[in-house]
């Protein structure tokens, strides 16, 4: 289970992008392939204990999953596979390992709000 | 009065940091012209003992050394140090995988120069360690007899992160009903086109055709153009 180091990578990541913008972050958006090697649920759990003690606590991690997608040689486009057990056009049946989508593990999107500056 | 959320569009790989320490040491190996190949496989693949073999038969022609994973003890360095050739442990704790800056400081004091083969044994685990790439030049998934066929069916991830399969244990093949068809098809079916070898550590069947490819891709790493 490698979910957790995953999820505090995430947090970093988006910590250091409120911190330089100067924002609160509500919620994180990210992409997941089926071919990530992360299971979402996972990632989801971890992600709530990642945030405790971090100014992202309290805030949703939102998952966008990405199928696996190849390039099929015989119909000359992007096609989904049969199934994860077989690498197959689903359109024609033909064999491909070209992935062109399904690999993703990215954060595509911040949920923010200003912070509202403390008075004194 | 709070300000109304808003997205912020970002866009960044969550693994950037190890994906950034493994190219630097790709580009490493490429300059000191060592190949560097990985293991990965699921605990009690006959991983340490095909490990073992691969240092023991190369060590006469070539210097080798070995990084080898593992969660809490040093057995598999002490089994590997057998071979003489020089082996570091990279204990883990609890973690799962190697990552990238593991194995940039387990390199720590060693000239990476003066090898020619760099074996990285990742921790026993078919999920966790395909999603860190460590800068190797291949990566071998390795499927023993007795683990059963349908192994590549239950975890296809990880024969994607792989650049070749390797059948292990060969010699028990029988004593297990293993089927070589099943297993190759189900490896072509979550991976087609994948290259398979087969072979048995213990008796040395299938070990020259590995060992004479690793001297193929050794040859291509440093004279690109000549082969």
């Amino acid at each position: 289970m490698h979910e957790l180091s995953i999820a505090m990578s995430i947090v970093e990541l988006a910590e250091e992008e409120a911190s330089s913008r100067g924002v609160q972050i509500i919620a994180v958006h990210v992409k997941l392939g089926a071919l990530s090697g992360v299971v979402k649920e996972a990632l989801l759990s971890c992600y709530e204990m990642a945030c405790e003690s971090t100014s992202l606590q309290g805030s949703r991690l939102v998952i966008e999953d990405v199928p696996i997608l190849i390039y099929c040689d015989s119909c000359r486009a992007q096609r989904r596979i049969s199934s994860v057990q077989a690498f197959c056009c689903s359109e024609c049946g033909t064999p491909s390992s070209e992935i062109l989508h399904g690999k993703e593990l990215e954060v595509i999107a911040l949920e923010v709000q200003e912070c509202v500056p403390n008075r004194a | 009065m709070r300000p109304e959320p808003r997205l912020i569009e970002v866009r960044k790989n969550v693994l950037k940091q190890n994906d950034v320490v493994a190219r630097a040491l790709r580009e490493r190996f490429r300059a000191a012209g060592v190949f560097v190949v990985s293991l990965v496989s699921s605990p009690g693949s006959g991983k340490t003992t095909f490990l073992e073999k691969t240092l023991t038969l190369l060590r006469p022609d070539y210097k080798v050394a070995a990084l080898v994973g593992d969660l809490a003890t040093e057995n598999d360095a002490l089994r590997l140090a057998r071979s003489q050739a020089p082996v570091r442990q990279i204990t883990t704790g609890t973690l799962c995988h190697l990552e990238a800056a593991m194995v940039q400081n387990a390199l720590q004091g060693w000239d990476v120069n003066q090898l020619d083969f760099l074996f990285i044994e990742n921790v026993g685990n078919l999920v966790c360690p395909s999603s860190y790439d460590l800068g190797e030049d291949l990566r071998l998934v390795i499927l023993s007899v007795t683990e059963g066929e349908d192994k590549p069916l239950k975890y296809p991830t990880i024969f994607h992160s792989a650049d070749m399969a390797v059948v292990t244990k060969l010699d028990l093949a029988e004593a297990v009903e293993f089927s070589w068809p099943t297993a190759y098809k189900n490896i072509q079916a979550v991976r087609p086109g994948m290259p398979v070898l087969k072979l048995s550590a213990k008796t040395g069947e299938g070990i020259n055709e590995y060992l004479g490819l690793l001297a193929v891709r050794l040859a291509e790493l440093r004279h690109p153009t000549a082969v």
